[in-house]
């Protein structure tokens, strides 16, 4: 426990909070790097489940791909990645590898999201009248916000927890001060930053939470869907674990609201 | 009743194979074979597999445990006797041990790294062979701004030092080149890829080590250190005291036959021409009559 | 490749290495998110409880969890140990969400059937919860397992050996072909694993081969 201590003492000095290397530098930093990554991600991530969601076709590519974004350490991507586009490029390397890893969890986020929706929902619109696109965006986008939020929130997770690595080849972020710490042996420097590391994403995780929450259509939300859903599977012992997002999510999304 | 048994059966399995593979991992060596360790550093990874192979050649069992990180991560086992053998330098092994020597010329630095050793540690000879921080600049940048040593940064505006993060906190880092020169720098932890960014000019000071093959491939020119504020390093084999008796016949001419150019073109091999570890000890022992 | 050809052996050990360190979060990890996971769905009041914790635990990431853990267990950062411990964090922090949702998905009819049959609690569990709950809890094991195998790379940093060795070696040595193996068999090794857990399944859950994935309500 004295290590916690005196990673707090190191926390509260002021040395901490001004100049080069600050706190507040590096979880900026940080934050940036994951939301510069979590914004190029959904660019190409979020039209692209959509589509396949609404036109139902590629599914099961998309189930492989989320696997297989899994199997790949991300670690070694960047290192890859840094190697081959060379150290003056190791911003763009970096994000590179941290869009890819947010892809997957947007992408099944996107699809569930519209694959959840019951076709019943669809043919009253179209019976309404609505045109294919305002199908889209008036039924589609809204009643899908909750699982793609949920896309969004294991994307932000996975590309969070990896930006703490990128320091390692020379980029800053929360990760800069456990990776210096190590070799220095300052335990009260890598137990303090992994401690605001932790307050970070789990802030992060908490917004995004609430988000999902808000966003979720009062009719979704009590539950109509969840009915809907099991009458029209049938099996209850779908493999649901590979499709969709961060594996927490995964299950939910097919169940029932967080 | 026979799902049951089967789901009970390779549970077992599995915790069985789990457990068995986990006491693999935990198993360390017995005392009988020289544990032979190296540092999570490729060079240094050379050094050891030479005296790995040079111990085997004269008989010996040995056993190898590279890569094993940091000083953190194995002078603990280094310590404990779990480890028997580890190439070290001089330099940088005293001022882990001793924060606040004053030491920087290689006899001074190498007798007071046997007093600071622990219990149950010996220093061997030393080599002629170093592999030290250094700092360096593009043949461009010495010769545009005529330097020769490091006190000759001392008037220049806007340099960037690069390095390992642990550098910034170092006591020869950008606080040490202030102090001791007066020289202003800011810093990049450009970590591995530091003679990259050195060359592709987003650093414009560089901490090599001054084994890198890389100084001489891409004509950097290494400052002088007039005012000693980097410790000599040299080569130096730390071994167990149970051992060291043992193993100093052997290891100490090797030490003697390693010069510093020797031991750049080691690393040279290694990064070059990508070969093993193993195949450059091999060839370096005999071709140095070993 | 010839850095390929001339290092067949050290990658080999290293995957065999880094194959031995994934094994045990794995398992361990599965065997200690049943009951959790079970004790959740079946106490709802613990559920908010015992969910809640682990989705704590998933937040963290993965080098601040090997910072953590040496103080809080007492041992050495630079340990596999630390290591291991922290992937069996994430694996019950992944898995216990699953087996929650597993075994809330089976049919209470099916529940009751067994006890009319005349299963007490405990064999009821083995004989049909958990049987019923097999193929979802695999699927979570999957996951799980894959996740494993990609995170012990991050060992690298605190010097445990694995496949994570070629990225930092080759990135020092800046040879390509060496870090593009790293990630090549990190990948590999990653698929074996969730390979060999689906002809595990089959063999446990024969049944399960049988009119699985429901056809979805799209196109």
């Amino acid at each position: 426990m004295d290590l916690f201590l005196d990673a707090l003492v190191w926390l509260l000095s002021p040395e901490q909070y001004t100049g080069e290397g600050s706190l507040p530098q590096r979880t900026l930093e940080h934050l940036s790097y994951t939301a510069s990554a979590t914004v190029l991600a959904a660019l190409f991530a979020l039209p692209i489940g959509y589509f396949i969601g609404h036109t139902g076709k590629g599914g099961t590519w998309i189930v492989a791909m989320t696997g297989a974004a899994r199997a790949l350490p991300s670690f070694g991507l960047i290192l890859l990645l840094v190697l081959l586009l060379g150290v003056s490029q190791r911003v763009t390397a970096s994000l590179i590898a941290l869009v890819l890893l947010g892809i997957p969890p947007l992408m099944a986020g996107a699809y569930s999201g519209m694959q959840q929706i019951p076709r019943s929902t669809i043919d009253a619109a179209r019976a309404q009248g609505m045109t294919e696109w305002q199908i889209v965006w008036r039924v589609e986008v809204p009643v899908s916000l909750p699982l793609v939020l949920g896309g969004l929130r294991g994307a932000v997770l996975q590309i969070v927890a990896t930006a703490t690595l990128v320091a390692y080849v020379g980029l800053g972020g929360l990760g800069y001060d456990i990776i210096q710490g190590i070799p220095l042996r300052r335990f009260d420097q890598t137990i303090g930053t992994a401690l605001v590391i932790v307050v970070v994403a789990l802030a992060l995780d908490a917004m995004l939470a609430l988000a999902t929450r808000v966003a979720t259509p009062r009719g979704v939300r009590q539950g109509r869907l969840d009915d809907v859903r099991a009458r029209e599977s049938g099996s209850r012992s779908a493999p649901v674990a590979t499709v969709a997002s961060s594996p927490e999510k995964e299950i939910t999304q097919q169940r029932k609201n967080t | 009743m026979t799902m049951r048994k089967k789901m009970t059966g390779l549970a077992g399995l599995a915790l069985t194979a789990g457990l068995i593979m986990s006491g693999c991992a935990a198993d360390t060596g017995s005392d009988e074979p020289i544990v032979v360790g190296s540092q999570g550093y490729y060079s240094n990874e050379i050094i050891a597999e030479i005296y790995a192979q040079a111990l085997e050649g004269a008989g010996f069992e040995v056993e190898r445990q590279f890569q094993i990180g940091q000083r953190d991560a194995y002078l603990p086992e280094l310590e404990s006797g779990a480890v028997d053998l580890f190439p070290e330098y001089t330099g940088n092994l005293l001022q882990y041990y001793s924060p606040e020597t004053t030491a920087t010329q290689a006899d001074e630095v190498y007798a007071e790294l046997a007093g600071a050793l622990p219990e149950g540690l010996i220093a061997l000879d030393m080599s002629p062979a170093t592999d030290q921080d250094s700092y360096n600049v593009t043949a461009e940048f010495a010769t545009a701004n005529s330097l020769v040593s490091i006190a000759d940064l001392a008037g220049l505006d806007g340099l960037v030092l690069g390095g390992n993060p642990e550098l910034e906190e170092r006591p020869y880092g950008p606080a040490g080149l202030l102090e001791t020169y007066g020289v202003t720098v800011g810093f990049d932890a450009t970590g591995d890829v530091t003679v990259d960014a050195l060359l592709d000019g987003l650093i414009t000071l560089a901490n090599v080590y001054s084994g890198d093959p890389r100084i001489a491939e891409f004509g950097l020119v290494t400052l002088a250190d007039p005012e000693g504020l980097f410790l000599a390093s040299n080569v130096v084999p730390i071994a167990s005291s149970e051992i060291a008796d043992a193993v100093a016949e052997i290891i100490n001419p090797i030490s003697a036959a390693l010069t510093p150019e020797g031991l750049v073109a080691l690393n040279l091999q290694s990064t070059k021409d990508q070969m093993s570890a193993a195949d450059i000890a091999a060839e370096w022992l005999a071709a140095n009559g070993f | 490749m010839d850095w390929l050809a001339n290092n067949w052996a050290l990658v080999g050990a290293l995957s065999l290495d880094h194959a031995r360190i994934s094994v045990i979060p794995i398992v361990v990890g599965f065997l200690i998110s049943l009951p959790l996971g079970w004790l959740a769905q079946r106490f709802p009041i613990t559920r908010g409880f015992v969910l809640g914790g682990v989705g704590v635990l998933y937040t963290i990431p993965s080098l601040a969890l090997f910072m953590l853990l040496p103080p809080l267990l007492g041992i050495s950062v630079l340990s596999e140990l630390n290591v291991i411990i922290a992937l069996t964090v994430y694996a019950v922090a992944i898995m216990v969400r699953t087996v929650a949702d597993a075994f809330a998905s089976i049919e209470p009819s099916a529940l009751r059937s067994a006890t009319a049959v005349g299963y007490a609690e405990w064999g009821r569990f083995f004989a049909v919860e958990l049987p019923l709950a097999g193929p979802v809890l695999l699927a979570g094991l999957r996951v799980v397992a894959v996740s494993t195998v990609s995170m012990v790379t991050v060992g690298a940093l605190v010097g445990i050996q694995s496949l994570g060795y070629l990225f930092t070696d080759g990135f020092q040595r800046r040879i390509v072909p060496e870090v593009m193996t790293g990630v090549v068999m990190t990948f590999l090794v990653a698929l074996v694993f969730d390979a060999v857990l689906v002809v595990l399944g089959r063999i446990i859950m024969p049944w399960s081969l049988v009119g699985h994935t429901p056809q979805r309500g799209g196109a």
